[in-house]
C-alpha cells in the first residue's frame, strides 16, 4: 500500500536538500487548469464532478506523466490519510475537507501531484527541496504540455486560463517559496518585511497559524498577480526577493550569535531540553521549539543533531503522521502524550531516528 | 481572497491613492459598504465630485443591482451567486460577464490582458480545427446539456437526441474511447 511507502520517507518538502536549504524549505509551482466543456467544480453537479473526475483520470492515463503517478481517491480515504497528504503538502486542505468525487495523483518522489475537482478541475502541483524554481517550472511546463495535448483546458484569448475564481485567471500560476526565517522573528523585523513584500503584491503567510504569529517560523511567499505577466515574468519576481530574504536572515543569525550568543545558545538549549523530556507536548508547541533547534544547530549551538534530523521530526510530530505512526487514532490529549513520548525516544536513541 | 475585515471571500478589490501612496484594500460586501460609505463621508464636505479620494467599484447602487442580475446562459448563474460565492459558474461566465468582471480583474491583477503560456496548438493541430482561438465552442456543451435535460423533461426525444450528436460532434477528438457521453 502506498501509505506504507510514504510513511517511510519524509517527503520533498522537508528532505532539507537543494541550493540555499539552511534558510529555503521548499520552492513550488501550482497551475490552475479546467475542462472547458465543464461547468467549474463549485457550480457541477454530483454527476457532472464524477464525469470530469472519469474523463481527467482516463485521459491522464494516456500520458507518460499520468502513468508514472498514483491515483488516490480521495471520497475513499479515511480522515486520517487524507489529514496525512497535506501534512505531507500533497493535497490543500480544502481538497483534504472537500465532499464529492475528487481525487490526487503523485508520484513516488512526492514531486508532482494532480489534484483532481479542488477548486479548478486540475490543480497541477510542482515541488522541490530547497531553492530550485527553474527546474521547478521545466518541470511543471511539460506536465502541463503533455496533459494540454488530451484534454481541452478552458482558453481564452484575453483572459488566458479560465479559473473558477478571477484571482487565478491567466497564467493560473501559483508560485511559492518556503522560508525558515527564526532569526527575522527573533529579531522581530519579519513585520517591516512582511509590508515591504506586500507593496511589490507579493503574499506572505505562515505556514501554520496566521499572518505573522506563524508557528515554527516557516512563511511562504507567493505571487498574488496572475494576469498581465509572463510566467517567467511572475516566477522571477518571487526569485528575485527569496536572495535578499535570505541574506536579511542570515545577517540576523550573524547579528544573533555576535552580539546575543548567550541568550540565543540559552534558548535553543532550553527548547532542545523540554524536546527531550516533556510528557506531553502540543503540535504547536513542539513546531516552536523544533524551529528554534534547528536555527540553533545551523549556529553549530547543537552538538550530535543534523538539520535532517530536526526536518523530520517536523513532519513526524505532526498529528496524522503520528497516528499512522502508532496505527490507531488518537485524540489531542493521547497525541500530545505519544508526541512527548516519541521525541524522547527519538533522542534516547542517538538520533538515528529509524523508529 | 478573504476579506481583510472578517473570514469571508473578498468582493471588493479597492485601490485607494493617497498622496503618493497607493494601498490595496480588499473587502467582503458588508465591509466593502460600510469602508465606502465612510470614505464618501470624508469626501463630501470638500468635494461634492465623486472622484476625489476612491477608484473603486464605481458604480452605484442601482446599477449594481441590475447587474446582479444577469445569468450566464450555459451554466445558469447570476451575477449576484458570483459576488456571493467569490467563484464562477463555468468558463463562459468570461465571456458573459465580461464587461463586470473587467474592472474587478483590473483591480485584482492591475492588467486586463493575458500574456502568458497558450495551449500549444502546434503540435496538436493537424488538423486546423483543433484548437480554435477561444475554447467556447466546447463550453457551449454545458449549456447543451441543460437543453437536452429540458427536451427530456418536455418528451421532445427528437430534439434531446441531436443535441446528443451535436454534442459528440464538438467534443469528438477529445472523447477517450471508453467514456460513454
Ligand atoms: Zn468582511
Ligand atoms: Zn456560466
Amino acid at each position: 500500500m502506498k501509505f506504507e511507502v510514504l510513511k517511510s520517507s519524509v517527503g520533498e518538502w522537508l528532505k532539507g536538500t537543494g541550493p540555499e536549504s539552511d534558510i529555503v524549505m521548499s520552492s513550488r509551482v501550482r497551475l490552475a487548469r479546467n475542462l472547458a466543456h465543464y461547468p467549474f467544480v463549485g457550480r457541477a453537479s454530483e454527476s457532472e464532478r464524477s464525469e470530469v473526475e472519469e474523463f481527467l483520470r482516463s485521459r491522464l492515463s494516456k500520458t507518460s506523466v499520468g502513468s508514472r503517478l498514483e491515483y488516490m481517491n480521495l471520497g475513499g480515504l479515511e480522515d486520517l490519510d487524507r489529514q496525512f497528504l497535506v501534512e505531507r503538502q500533497l493535497i490543500s486542505r480544502e481538497h483534504a475537507d472537500a465532499t464529492g468525487a475528487r481525487g490526487v495523483a503523485i508520484d513516488s518522489a512526492e514531486q508532482v501531484s494532480l489534484m483532481i475537482n479542488e477548486e479548478d478541475h486540475l490543480r497541477i502541483q510542482c515541488l522541490h527541496s530547497g531553492l530550485d524554481l527553474q527546474a521547478v517550472w521545466d518541470q511543471i511546463r511539460s506536465v502541463d504540455e503533455e496533459i494540454e495535448a488530451v484534454v481541452p483546458y478552458a482558453f481564452h484569448e484575453r483572459w488566458g486560463y479560465l479559473t473558477a475564481c478571477p484571482t487565478n485567471v491567466g497564467t493560473g500560476i501559483r508560485v511559492s517559496v518556503m522560508l525558515h526565517l527564526p532569526a527575522l522573528v527573533i529579531t522581530r523585523q519579519i513585520d517591516k518585511v512582511f509590508r515591504s513584500l506586500h507593496k511589490i503584491s507579493l503574499a506572505v503567510r505562515g505556514l501554520y497559524g496566521e499572518g505573522s504569529q506563524a508557528f515554527g517560523d516557516f512563511y511562504q511567499i507567493s505571487n498574488q498577480i496572475t494576469l498581465g505577466r509572463s510566467e517567467s515574468e511572475l516566477i522571477n519576481q518571487v526569485a528575485d526577493v527569496v536572495p535578499v530574504l535570505i541574506d536579511y536572515e542570515r545577517r540576523a543569525r550573524e547579528f544573533l550569535l555576535e552580539e546575543t550568543e548567550r541568550n540565543v545558545h540559552d534558548q535553543v538549549s532550553r527548547a532542545f531540553g523540554i524536546l527531550r523530556t516533556a510528557q506531553t507536548i502540543s503540535a504547536e508547541e513542539t513546531m516552536q521549539l523544533l524551529s528554534r533547534v534547528r536555527m540553533g544547530v545551523l549556529l553549530g549551538l547543537v552538538d550530535d543533531l543534523h538539520v535532517s534530523d530536526v526536518n523530520k521530526l517536523l513532519v513526524r510530530t505532526q498529528p496524522a503522521h503520528l497516528q499512522k505512526m502508532k496505527g490507531i487514532d488518537l485524540d489531542t490529549k493521547d497525541r500530545n502524550i505519544e508526541r512527548a513520548r516519541f521525541l524522547r525516544s527519538y533522542f534516547e536513541s542517538g538520533s538515528s531516528g529509524e523508529n | 481572497m478573504q476579506c481583510q475585515q472578517c473570514d469571508k471571500q473578498a468582493m471588493f478589490h479597492i485601490t485607494e491613492l493617497e498622496t503618493g501612496d497607493v494601498r490595496e484594500l480588499h473587502l467582503c460586501e458588508d465591509h466593502a459598504r460600510v469602508y465606502l460609505n465612510q470614505a464618501e463621508a470624508d469626501s463630501q464636505p470638500e468635494d461634492s465630485d465623486d472622484e476625489s479620494g476612491s477608484i473603486g467599484v464605481g458604480q452605484t447602487a442601482k446599477e449594481l443591482s441590475e447587474i446582479d442580475q444577469k445569468v450566464c446562459d450555459m451554466c445558469g448563474i447570476t451575477f449576484f451567486e458570483f459576488r456571493n460565492q467569490g467563484r464562477l459558474g463555468c468558463p463562459h461566465d468570461y465571456v458573459q460577464f465580461e464587461e463586470e468582471l473587467e474592472p474587478l480583474i483590473a483591480n485584482i491583477h492591475g492588467d486586463v490582458k493575458h500574456t502568458g503560456c497558450r495551449p500549444n496548438r502546434d503540435k496538436s493541430a493537424e488538423d486546423q480545427s483543433v484548437l480554435p482561438e477561444s475554447t467556447e465552442e466546447l463550453t457551449s456543451v454545458i449549456g447543451m446539456r441543460k437543453e437536452i435535460r429540458e427536451a427530456v423533461e418536455g418528451e421532445d426525444y427528437e430534439v434531446a437526441g441531436k443535441l446528443r450528436d451535436d454534442i459528440k460532434k464538438i467534443l469528438h477528438q477529445w472523447q477517450a474511447e471508453e467514456t460513454k457521453q
